[in-house]
């Protein structure tokens, strides 16, 4: 058996890889938004918001990819209007894969951001109140980078989630290799094909090296900022 | 003219205050815990909203619930110093300051420069805040405030957070900015050696209500006052103008009211004005001119208003030519003496503390 990963492999690497960044790039701005309105707004129907949010983490992801497929499909409301309107297509496509990824991994990334809004002290932002700061020039300058090491782990932990997401993926967005083929999707094919297994078992170790990396990175990340803010 | 009138109502606790005070000029908010000077700094700042209320300061019309004028925190230009500092953790010392420079609109008043010299924190630029001890954080955060160029400074407790024994080393500074700066000022405390160095106008809170407010020379004898501070702490704060050494005792000689007292070498030029307080428990009563004694300060005077304190002894006020002191005498000294309005009396001064410069006025219509 050799170590080197085929072509195939390789390409199923990039596309995980291209894959859970966009995951992270979309559900990026929606998780602090959704995070920031969790934490300092009341309103109605914030308990049933939080609840929906968290949703994807017990539900079996197969059915998350059925209720994707359902309105994200060609004749789903939003995906029809998607393509009719701005010719996106998202079912069979990484955008969709990464739609699929982002949706399964938005509760880590809320739950995370949540954490951090929560430990920046309101007081910081009503003494930059009164140097005269207008609220979003107090979020841009205040809260933002104080909740900057929550945020970056929030979105490693999300990436790293998202390389792995593997039945809301096929369900969605189907088994296409070069498309919407990643790591989990290619080792699951692989062992379903006779002498699979020195291909699944390359593809393992790199899932593993992947996530270990990205676990790490996100640990010495966090760090490294909390000793720049000499927490 | 820096005037509030505001209510506000929190859960069982509800605030009630009201006061005015001459510009520029310190006017401090003074009372135990929990009287409501904090809300009310809140409110003053724009952090909170009031129920109801006015805020006015110099020609400036801040609040007014009545015609829905309502300046946002952040539009009013009140600097505020918290109490536990609040600096930007993620900016240094330079980035903190520059944070209310940038945002500053004109009239500016004072530079980078100037604060960083009157604060002395020139030598703190490039430091992470997390490097700073309490003084110095505060010595920060109210240069921070002051780069904002503000129209009013409200320190809310500045020194509460700071360990006793360095609290001293920062009320210099604060003297300077009530000096050198022209700039209204709040300030917040619940301890009255901070409030007699800086003051200049005293407003008393007690849960939740402004009970009493003058000038300090006048509160300094009030008795919503004495009530807050007790017995011992009571005493007269009066001007006294320096008029120079006296070359055989070398004793500084220093006006006050008509009457004049002598102290230990103190470095003051001569017709500089110095804070005097006189306490009660310090002086000593006589109706007759005093000889033959080893204290050397007596100051000559008619008695004003004989007042019983709850401690069994009576509080005699003494005018003394423009200046009231005040004496603590027991019930039965008061009767041996006759001590009553328009009786002529000497007050014998067995010491003197000086509490800084006068800064300003503590004299009404002064």
């Amino acid at each position: 058996m050799t170590m080197w990963p085929s072509a195939d492999e390789s390409q199923a690497l990039q596309l995980s890889l291209s894959v859970a960044l966009r995951s992270v790039l979309f559900s990026l701005p929606v998780a602090l938004s959704v995070a920031w309105l969790l934490t300092r707004r009341r309103f109605l129907g914030r308990t049933l918001l939080d609840a929906f949010v968290h949703l994807p983490l017990v539900l079996p992801p197969v059915m998350v990819g059925y209720v994707l497929l359902l309105l994200l499909g060609s004749r789903g409301p939003i995906g029809g209007w998607l393509q009719n309107e701005f010719g996106i297509h998202l079912i069979f496509t990484r955008n969709g894969a990464a739609v699929a990824t982002a949706v399964m991994s938005f509760p880590l990334m809320v739950r995370a951001m949540r954490l951090s809004l929560e430990t920046v002290e309101r007081g910081l932002e009503e003494a930059a109140r009164t140097l005269g700061a207008g609220a979003i020039d107090r979020f841009a300058t205040i809260t933002l980078p104080l909740m900057l090491p929550g945020l970056l782990a929030g979105a490693v932990t999300a990436f790293s989630a998202a390389l792995g997401e593997f039945g809301a993926v096929i369900t969605f967005v189907s088994n296409i290799p070069g498309e919407t083929r990643t790591l989990p999707l290619a080792l699951y094919t692989a062992l379903q094909t006779p002498g699979g297994e020195p291909a699944a078992a390359r593809l393992a170790l790199m899932s593993f090296g992947l996530g270990m990396g990205g676990l790490l990175l996100s640990e010495w990340f966090a760090r490294r900022v909390r000793r720049l803010l000499g927490r | 003219m820096f005037s509030v009138a505001v209510k506000k109502r929190r859960g069982a606790f509800e605030l009630d205050a009201q006061f005015e005070s001459p510009t520029p000029g310190v006017v401090a908010l003074f009372g135990r815990s929990g009287s409501g000077k904090s809300t009310l700094v809140h409110i003053v700042a724009g952090l909170l909203d009031a129920d109801a209320g006015r805020i006015v300061l110099d020609d400036r019309l801040i609040l007014d619930t009545g015609t829905d004028v309502n300046e946002p925190a952040e539009r009013r230009r009140i600097g505020v110093v918290f109490q536990d500092s609040r600096l930007f953790p993620h900016l240094s010392v330079a980035g903190n300051l520059n944070y209310g420079r940038k945002r500053a609109a004109p009239p500016f008043f004072v530079t980078l420069d100037a604060v960083a010299d009157l604060l002395g924190i020139g030598a703190l630029m490039g430091r992470r805040t997390h490097q700073l001890s309490g003084g110095e954080r505060q010595r920060v955060a109210i240069g921070r405030a002051l780069l904002s160029q503000p129209r009013l400074l409200l320190l809310d407790e500045p020194l509460a957070s700071i360990d006793a024994s360095r609290r001293g080393e920062l009320l210099p500074y604060l003297e300077s900015l009530r000096d050198e700066l022209a700039i209204p000022m709040a300030y917040v405390s619940h301890d009255f050696d901070e409030v007699l160095r800086l003051a200049t106008h005293l407003v008393l809170m007690d849960r939740g209500r402004t009970i009493a407010q003058g000038d300090l020379s006048a509160m300094s004898l009030h008795p919503e006052l004495r009530a807050i501070i007790g017995a011992e702490a009571v005493g007269a704060i009066i001007e006294g103008t320096v008029l120079g050494m006296d070359a055989a005792s070398c004793l500084m000689r220093i006006r006050v009211g008509q009457g004049e007292i002598r102290v230990e070498s103190i470095s003051a030029a001569a017709g500089s004005k110095l804070r005097v307080q006189l306490l009660a428990r310090d002086l000593i009563v006589a109706t007759s001119a005093p000889r033959d004694l080893s204290v050397r300060n007596v100051l000559e005077g008619i008695v004003c208003q004989v007042a019983g304190d709850s401690g069994g002894s009576d509080l005699i006020t003494i005018d003394i030519g423009g200046a009231f002191i005040m004496a603590r005498v027991t019930h039965a000294a008061t009767r041996e003496l006759a001590l009553t309005p328009g009786k002529r009396a000497w007050a014998l001064v067995k010491s003197v503390s000086l509490r800084g410069h006068v800064g300003g006025s503590l004299h009404a219509g002064a």
